[in-house]
């Protein structure tokens, strides 16, 4: 089998929790990614989906190397840089962009399109300056801009031209692989539908393959072929899109799809019943002994707080749960 | 014939500005009864949140102009003094607010931040008034309420900060509430969650909702009646029901367009609306939507450029503000070609 674009082998990333004395102990782990595996192929997307502190972020962080992990492989094309230092990072900067969350945020008010989109290009020095400019406005225009606006400022655009903005940047270095981390949830409806669309239309262009990060479960459907959902720092399903939505397996994936207001069930079949998760998502700190979902889980039983469900096939298909009593 | 609970009645709100006047709600009108809950549904800037902030009375002392009534329980409430409204803000009439963050006090604790709004109108001690807040937030869902209390916001996760601002709200039994994309900061499970609870106490104090959100999916979920805005001014109003099964105007159409939809076939790309919506600021004439529609070529002599739509029935009931005639056959039409085209 060739070897896949991203390989990611029991990615674990710790953050130590200081004591507030003079002399500051460790006295904890955030545990925040914790043993996490997965691949993905070239020109391929993986969605990463789960609830606020799941670690989904952190993950995506860690591939794009904005942080070191505690331990675990990270292998691009074959080669482990999940410890590498700066020097072997710059090169491979090249081959994996991130795209931001939050398009005002990310962008730097004081430089201008032209500055934001062309400065890889001025750090990788890739293109002679006195071509810089013609490859800026090449992007732009890939991305849906007007190209003669590249001497304008962030402010001047609407949160959506913003966020391909990012995205003109991200692809400036022609990337094989983007991290998308929640790409679209700061925009309005109407304007979530045109990004998606154009980074569609970018993965067939460029053959680029996505990590797409979201809490958006209809969004994460309509981009990804296949699917891994985290709860806790830990993946507890993963699975191809159609397997995922219409026969879940894992009871956290079930409860989260339950909660997704749907507009087709709710006029036709008036109130559906949902899965009611109590109480929050317990600290990442401290997290219950054995399946982490078990305080939140009708089904959970003895075995659930002893032993650690490991990810494994059930079912015929491709599908793949964390769980003792995995759905049928 | 006696009014409705809560009627709305040509409600504009306007901003000078040195650049001209900003029209953020535009001759607005609609009615609530109790117990029941009005969406209103809108992209950022449509008006859906000023609207609403006019009701409490918060333009008041900032240099908006506010013109029209809001009836409420037989009162203008425009035609209030300062001192009337401050009676009735936070008593009959409450906002939960959409980013409890910001929305609430870091300094301060939440149960005194609580026993707060009981205490400016209540005659009561402070005892009477945290056992009260105590209550509050065990209703709301919080575990161990009483020692909760004394907790300040930071030390809550997003899910428990939006149920101490709805504790907040629904503290002096509000007759009328306002909840201005109460779920939008939050995750699906939390928002259901929070959905459910609103829709409880919603039924146990009969109270009248309104839910301002982008999302249309939680106005399937919740609403009786929902009013699109668009540029400060409705669109299509009418019961969730028959405008969400038989939506009859383009803006509506694309906003249910651009949701990817569970049934549809994930190979069609997403139908977006294309554009911006447009500058409140000098608003052309015609229909505000018309740069963005597809659909303006089926209107004869260009009216939909130069003329403003009223909102006026739509062919099968509810109101809409569009000159499109036969929208349903036309809307079908479309959809038809989409399917094809793309297979």
């Amino acid at each position: 089998m060739a070897t896949p674009l991203l390989e990611v082998k029991d990615l674990v990333m710790h953050f130590p929790v200081k004591s507030r004395s003079v002399i500051s102990r460790t006295v904890g782990h955030v545990k925040a990614v914790d043993g996490v595996s997965f691949t993905v192929a070239a020109g391929q997307s993986l969605g990463l989906v789960g609830e606020s502190g799941c670690g989904k972020t952190t993950t995506g962080r860690l591939i794009t190397r904005l942080q070191k992990p505690t331990s675990g492989q990270i292998l691009f094309e074959g080669r482990d840089i999940a410890q590498a230092g700066p020097r072997v990072l710059k090169p491979l900067r090249r081959e994996i962009q991130m795209i931001f969350q939050d398009p005002y945020t990310s962008l730097n008010p004081r430089q201008t399109v032209g500055e934001i989109v062309g400065a890889p290009l001025v750090i990788h020095k890739l293109v002679p300056s006195n071509k810089r400019l013609a490859h800026v406005q090449e992007l732009l225009e890939v991305v849906g801009l007007n190209p003669e606006h590249y001497n304008r400022y962030p402010h001047e655009f609407s949160g959506g031209q913003r966020q391909r903005i990012g995205i003109a940047r991200a692809l400036t270095l022609q990337p094989k692989l983007l991290v998308a981390d929640e790409p679209v949830s700061a925009l309005d409806v109407s304007i979530q539908a045109q990004v998606i669309n154009l980074m569609q239309d970018l993965q067939r262009e460029f053959n680029i393959a996505f990590l797409f990060i979201a809490h958006d479960l209809s969004i994460v459907r309509h981009f990804c072929p296949e699917i891994a959902v985290m709860y806790l720092g830990k993946i507890v399903e993963k699975a191809p899109r159609e397997e995922l939505y219409e026969h879940p397996k894992h009871p956290y994936t079930k409860a989260l799809l339950s909660a997704v207001p749907n507009i087709e069930q709710a006029i036709l079949g008036g109130r559906r019943e949902r899965i009611r998760l109590s109480g929050d998502v317990p600290s990442p700190i401290n997290p219950p002994s054995g399946c982490r979902f078990r305080t939140r889980c009708w089904k959970a039983q003895d075995i659930c707080a002893t032993e650690e469900p490991l990810l494994r096939r059930v079912g015929a298909g491709a599908d793949e749960a964390a769980c003792h009593f995995p759905e049928q | 014939m006696s009014r409705a609970f809560l009627s709305v009645e040509n409600l504009s709100v306007n901003f000078p500005t040195s650049d001209g006047i900003v029209r953020a709600t535009d001759d607005l009108s609609y009615t609530l009864e109790r117990g029941q809950t009005l969406g209103i549904v809108g992209e950022s800037g449509s008006g859906k949140s000023v609207s609403s902030s006019a009701i409490l009375g918060l333009h008041r002392n900032t240099n908006a102009h506010v013109s029209g009534a809001i009836w409420f329980g037989g009162t203008n409430l425009l035609a209030l003094s300062d001192d009337e409204m401050r009676e009735r803000r936070g008593k009959e009439v409450a906002m939960i607010f959409q980013d409890p963050l910001s929305a609430l006090h870091p300094y301060y604790r939440v149960g005194d931040q609580i026993s707060e709004a009981h205490l400016a109108h209540n005659r009561v001690s402070k005892r009477a008034a945290r056992a009260r807040t105590i209550e509050m937030l065990a209703r709301v869902g919080i575990p161990q309420p009483d020692r909760r209390v004394d907790d300040y916001p930071h030390q809550f996760s997003g899910g428990m900060r939006q149920r101490v601002m709805i504790a907040m709200a629904l503290i002096n039994d509000p007759v009328l509430l306002i909840a201005d994309e109460p779920t939008t900061a939050l995750d699906v499970t939390v928002q259901a969650q929070i959905l459910d609870l609103l829709q409880d106490l919603q039924k146990e104090f009969d109270t009248a909702l309104i839910m301002i959100t982008h999302d249309l999916g939680v106005i399937a979920e919740i609403a009786d009646d929902v009013l699109v805005m668009y540029a400060g001014r409705a669109v299509e109003y009418g019961s969730a029901r028959a405008l969400l099964s038989q939506p009859a105007m383009p803006y509506t159409w694309g906003l249910i367009q651009s949701i990817p939809d569970v049934s549809r076939s994930v190979d069609l790309p997403l139908r977006p609306i294309p554009g911006n919506p447009p500058s409140l600021l000098n608003q052309p004439a015609g229909c505000p939507f018309y740069a963005r529609c597809d659909y303006s070529k089926f209107v004869a002599d260009n009216r939909c450029a130069t003329e403003l739509p009223e909102l006026a029935p739509a062919s099968y009931g509810h109101l809409k503000r569009c000159h499109l005639k036969e929208e349903l056959s036309v809307y079908d039409t479309q959809l038809a070609v989409v399917e094809t085209g793309a297979n």
